[in-house]
C-alpha cells in the first residue's frame, strides 16, 4: 500500500485496475469522462479500454467480454445510461460469468447534464445491485468489493457516484501493483443460457426476485451499510439520521463525534438492506432522511415502517424537510439538522455581501477563437430575414444559445437535433430547417437520424460542426479522429462517406472561419430541396497552435462596435469605450476581420 | 487542526495548480488532503473555485460557509462571490487585475476591479493585494500568477508548510523547464511586496 493523491474518478480506475479488470470501455459525459481516461493512464498489459461510439456500444462490449469471464467495466454519465438502458436491462436477465461493474456518474444540481434523475431508481427498476460510495476512498474499495459481488451473483452490478465524490480529490491508501488479483478468463462457453427468450426471462425473473432477497439479507451485514448509535446529548432523543453517498460526508461534517445521533449510511439502496433498516429504527421515533435526488432510502424505510408495523415517522424530499431538487451542501444539511435535532450549530457568521457592487457575470461561452462562432454566424447570415429553425444538440456548441448568436432554439439530448427539425419541419414547412450536430454527436447517434430524415423524405440541412475532437468533455478521440484509446493510429471514419453513403446527394465541406465561403455555401446548400449536409470543418482551438493574434487599428476604428454586437467573441473586449483586442486570448481565427466595415482589424490568419 | 483554503477565479488562471502544489506540500508533511474543484460548463473564463482542506477529521470536500481560513483570489471580482466561504479573521490574498466578462463587453458596463478591492477592504481586516501586473513584468511572466499567490499566503504564515515545503512541491509536480521560473517567483514574493 502507498499513498496517493486522488481524484475519485481515478481512485475508481485503480480499483478497477486493482481488482484486475481485463476491459473498460465507456462514452465520455461529465462528471465520469475521468475514470476511462485513468484506466488508459495507469493500465497494466492485460487491460484493454476503449471510448465507444456511445454508451449502447460500450456496455454490449463490456458484457460481451464479461460473458467470457473477464473482468469488465464499463463508464458512462447518467443520461448515458437511458442510451445503454436496452442492453442493460436485458442483460440483468442474462447475467455475466466474469465480474461486471457499470460505473455511471450521477449529476444533482444539475452542474452540466439535462436531467437530474437518479441512478439508484434505476437500480431497482433493472433489479441490479448498486454501490453508491460516500468518498474517494471508499470508492477505490468498493470497486473491489462491486466486482467481487458480481461474479458471486453472476450478475453486472452498479457503482454509482456523484459530481462531489467523482470530481473530489483525497490521499487515499492504493495497492501496490504485486496486490493486484489477476485472473485469466476461461474463455466464452456456448450455452443456451446467452440466448434471451420469452421462456427463459420468465425463469430468469423468477431467479432474481428470490436472488434479490438474498443480497439485500447480505447487504444488511455489507461493513459499508452502517448503522452508528446515538451518544452523548443525543443518546435519549428518539430522532435517527439515515443518509448516504455524499450528504454522508456532509452530515459528519456537520455532526460532533461525541454528540451523535443514531444514524444509518446506507450504501446498497438496492437491494434495501432491511434488516438493517428494522434494528436501525427500533426505538425512534422519527428519521430525517438526507439525500440527494430521489428519496430513494426515505420510500424504502416508509415501507419497512409499513410491513414491520413500526410507528416511526419517516421525513426528508416527500415531507418537505429536504429540498425536492439541485444539490446538497454542508450549509443545507446543517439547517436540516439544526431543525429535526433542534440544536444549535455553531457556523453560522458567513459574510453577507448582499450590499456588494453588481459583480461581473461569466456565464459559459463559446471560446475565443471557437469555429463553431463562425459556423453559427455563417447560417445566421445566409438566412437572414427568412423564418428558420435552429436545432441544437449537445456539446460545446449548445451555448450557440447564447447572445449575440442565438442560433439554439432547441436542445433535448444526444442525436435529437437532427430528428426534432424533422418533426418541426412536418408541421411547419414554411421554415428552413437547420440541425446542428458536433462529430462525436454525429457518430454517437446522429447517423440514424440523417438515415430517418431521407428516408422519410424530410426537407432539412444537417449541419455537421466537425471540430476533430470531443471538445465538451475534455478532447477524447473518435472514430472521426484516427486514434484509439490503446494508443493506435487508425483510419478515420469520414463523416462526408456516410452522409453521400446514405443517398444524399448534397454534402459539402466548408471551412467556417472562410466567412464568405461559408455563408455561399449555406445559401445555395439550403435552397436545395430534400435532406443535405454541410460539414463545418475547423479543429478546436485548444488542440492546435493559435495563429498571430489580430489587433484593431485605433486611428481606422470607427467604433461601431459590430464585432462585439455580432460576434460576442471573449477576445474582443471594451477599453476606454472602444473595441480593444485582447491578445493572451485571441487565436488569430480572423473572424472578426472579415466583418469589419471599414477594415480596421488586422493580423490573425488569412481566409481569403 | 486543520486549515481550509479556498482558490478562486477565471477558468485558465491556474488555480488547479496551485491547489495542487499545496496538497503535494502538505502530503509530503503527513497532512491529510481533501480537495474539489467546482468545474461547471465552461472551460475558459468562467467562474472557478478550488477547495483545498488539510487536517485531520475532515470529511466534505467543499468548505462550507464561514470555514475558510484563506481566500486566494486571483481575480478582485470573484474574491467578492467567494467572501462568504470566509472565516471571521480569516486572510484574503488577492490580485488585484481584473478579468472583464465578455458580456461586460456586450452591455458596455466598465468593470475595473478596483470597486471590488475597495469592497473586500471594508468587510475583511486582513488583506493582501498582489499587483500581478507588476509582479509579471519584474518575474518575466504571466504564468506564475498562480505561485506569486501562494508565496504570499505563505509568507503570511497562516498556513501549515512554508516555502521549502511548496519547493519540493514544485520540483516534484512542474516540469523541469518551468521550475527555476517558479522557485524564483515564491523566492521573490518573500522579499517583495505589492500590498
Amino acid at each position: 500500500m502507498h499513498k496517493e493523491f486522488l481524484m475519485g474518478n481515478e481512485a475508481i480506475a485503480m480499483g478497477a485496475l486493482a481488482a484486475g479488470v481485463h476491459i473498460v470501455t465507456g462514452y465520455p459525459g461529465t462528471p465520469s469522462t475521468e475514470v476511462l481516461e485513468a484506466v488508459s493512464r495507469r493500465r497494466t498489459e492485460q487491460t484493454y479500454v476503449e471510448w465507444s461510439v456511445n454508451e449502447k456500444a460500450a456496455m454490449e462490449v463490456a458484457a460481451g467480454a464479461a460473458y467470457t469471464g473477464a473482468r469488465a467495466m464499463v463508464t458512462m454519465k447518467q443520461v448515458g445510461l437511458n442510451v445503454a438502458s436496452d442492453p442493460l436491462m436485458s442483460l440483468a436477465y442474462i447475467g455475466v460469468k466474469g465480474g461486471m461493474v457499470v460505473m455511471v456518474a450521477d449529476d444533482p444540481g444539475p452542474i452540466s447534464s439535462q436531467t437530474e434523475q437518479d441512478t439508484r431508481t434505476f437500480a431497482a427498476y433493472s433489479k441490479l445491485p448498486l454501490f453508491d460510495p460516500s468518498s474517494v476512498q471508499e470508492a477505490y474499495d468498493m470497486v473491489q468489493e462491486a466486482f467481487e459481488f458480481s461474479e458471486k451473483y453472476a450478475t453486472p452490478v452498479i457503482l454509482r457516484s456523484t459530481t462531489r465524490v467523482c470530481h473530489g480529490y483525497a490521499d487515499i491508501d492504493v495497492k501496490e501493483q504485486e496486490q493486484y488479483s489477476l485472473t485469466c478468463p476461461e474463455g466464452f462457453v456456448k450455452s443456451p443460457n446467452w440466448v434471451i427468450f420469452p421462456k427463459l426471462s420468465f425463469a430468469a425473473h423468477r431467479r432474481i426476485e428470490a436472488r434479490n432477497i438474498e443480497i439485500g439479507t447480505e447487504f444488511s451485514r455489507y461493513s459499508r451499510n452502517l448503522v452508528i448509535p446515538a451518544s452523548g446529548i443525543c443518546e435519549g432523543k428518539r430522532l435517527g439520521i439515515a443518509t448516504h453517498g455524499i450528504s454522508f460526508s456532509y452530515t459528519m461534517e456537520n455532526l460532533d463525534k461525541d454528540n451523535m445521533p443514531k444514524l444509518m449510511k446506507v450504501t446498497t439502496p438496492f437491494p434495501f438492506p432491511e434488516d438493517l433498516a428494522v434494528s436501525f429504527l427500533d426505538g425512534l421515533d422519527e428519521v430525517l432522511c438526507i439525500e440527494e435526488l430521489d428519496p430513494v432510502i426515505e420510500r424504502a424505510l416508509t415501507y419497512v415502517c409499513g410491513k414491520y408495523q413500526l410507528r416511526v415517522r419517516i421525513r426528508g424530499k416527500l415531507t418537505g424537510d429536504i429540498p425536492s431538487a439541485g444539490e446538497n451542501t454542508v450549509e443545507s444539511v446543517a439547517a436540516a439538522l439544526e431543525q429535526f435535532l433542534e440544536l444549535p450549530f455553531s457556523h453560522n457568521n458567513s459574510i453577507d455581501i448582499l450590499d456588494a457592487p453588481s459583480l461581473p457575470s461569466r456565464p459559459p461561452v463559446l471560446c475565443a477563437g471557437c469555429p463553431h462562432r463562425a459556423a453559427f454566424y455563417a447560417v445566421k447570415c445566409a438566412v437572414k430575414g427568412r423564418k428558420a429553425l435552429y436545432s441544437g444538440d449537445i456539446g460545446c456548441y449548445t451555448l450557440g444559445n447564447a447572445a449575440p448568436l442565438d442560433t439554439t432554439d432547441t436542445c433535448l439530448c444526444m442525436g435529437a437535433g437532427i430528428t426534432l427539425a424533422q418533426g418541426i419541419g412536418r408541421m411547419e414547412p414554411d421554415t428552413v430547417c437547420f440541425s446542428f450536430t458536433g462529430d462525436s454527436t454525429f457518430f454517437a447517434s446522429g447517423m440514424t437520424g440523417i438515415v430517418n430524415a431521407f428516408y422519410n423524405q424530410a426537407n432539412m440541412t444537417a449541419i455537421i460542426l466537425d471540430n476533430s475532437t470531443t471538445a465538451m468533455t475534455g478532447h477524447q478521440p473518435h472514430p472521426g479522429t484516427g486514434r484509439t484509446m490503446m494508443g493506435e493510429i487508425v483510419q478515420k471514419v469520414s463523416i462526408e462517406k456516410i452522409l453521400r453513403a446514405i443517398g444524399l446527394e448534397t454534402v459539402e465541406t466548408v471551412d467556417p472561419l472562410n466567412l464568405s465561403a461559408a455563408i455561399e455555401t449555406v445559401r445555395h446548400v439550403s435552397g436545395k430541396p430534400g435532406v443535405k449536409a454541410i460539414i463545418f470543418q475547423s479543429p478546436c482551438v485548444a488542440i492546435i497552435k493559435p495563429a498571430r493574434a489580430a489587433s484593431i487599428s485605433p486611428d481606422n476604428c470607427i467604433n461601431c462596435k459590430k464585432c462585439i454586437r455580432e460576434l460576442g467573441c471573449p477576445g474582443i473586449v471594451l477599453e476606454n469605450g472602444k473595441p480593444v483586442i485582447d491578445s493572451t486570448l485571441c487565436t488569430g481565427c480572423g473572424l472578426c476581420a472579415q466583418i469589419c466595415p471599414v477594415h480596421a482589424i488586422w493580423g490573425g490568419a488569412e481566409h481569403e | 487542526m486543520s486549515k481550509n483554503v479556498l482558490l478562486c477565479g477565471v477558468g485558465g488562471q491556474g488555480t488547479i495548480l496551485a491547489s495542487k502544489l499545496m496538497a503535494a506540500a502538505a502530503m509530503d508533511k503527513g497532512i491529510h488532503v481533501l480537495s474539489a474543484e467546482t468545474i461547471g460548463m465552461a472551460q475558459r473564463g468562467g467562474s472557478v473555485t478550488s477547495h483545498v482542506r488539510m487536517g485531520d477529521n475532515l470529511y466534505s470536500p467543499l468548505i462550507g460557509r464561514g470555514q475558510a481560513d484563506i481566500i486566494l483570489g486571483f481575480e478582485p471580482g470573484e474574491v467578492v462571490r467567494t467572501l462568504p466561504f470566509l472565516k471571521k479573521g480569516g486572510l484574503v490574498t488577492v490580485s488585484t487585475r481584473p478579468v472583464r466578462p465578455v458580456t461586460g463587453s456586450l452591455t458596455g458596463t466598465d468593470y475595473t476591479g478596483l470597486e471590488m478591492i475597495n469592497y473586500i477592504k471594508s468587510k475583511v481586516e486582513h488583506v493582501i493585494t498582489v499587483d500581478a501586473v507588476r509582479a509579471s513584468a519584474d518575474l518575466g511572466s504571466s504564468k506564475v500568477l498562480n505561485v506569486v499567490l501562494l508565496g504570499t499566503a505563505i509568507s503570511s504564515g497562516m498556513l501549515d508548510i512554508d516555502k521549502n515545503d511548496i519547493k519540493k512541491a514544485i520540483l516534484k509536480k512542474i516540469p523541469t523547464k518551468f521550475q527555476e521560473l517558479n522557485l524564483h517567483a515564491i523566492d521573490y514574493m518573500q522579499s517583495h511586496s505589492f500590498r
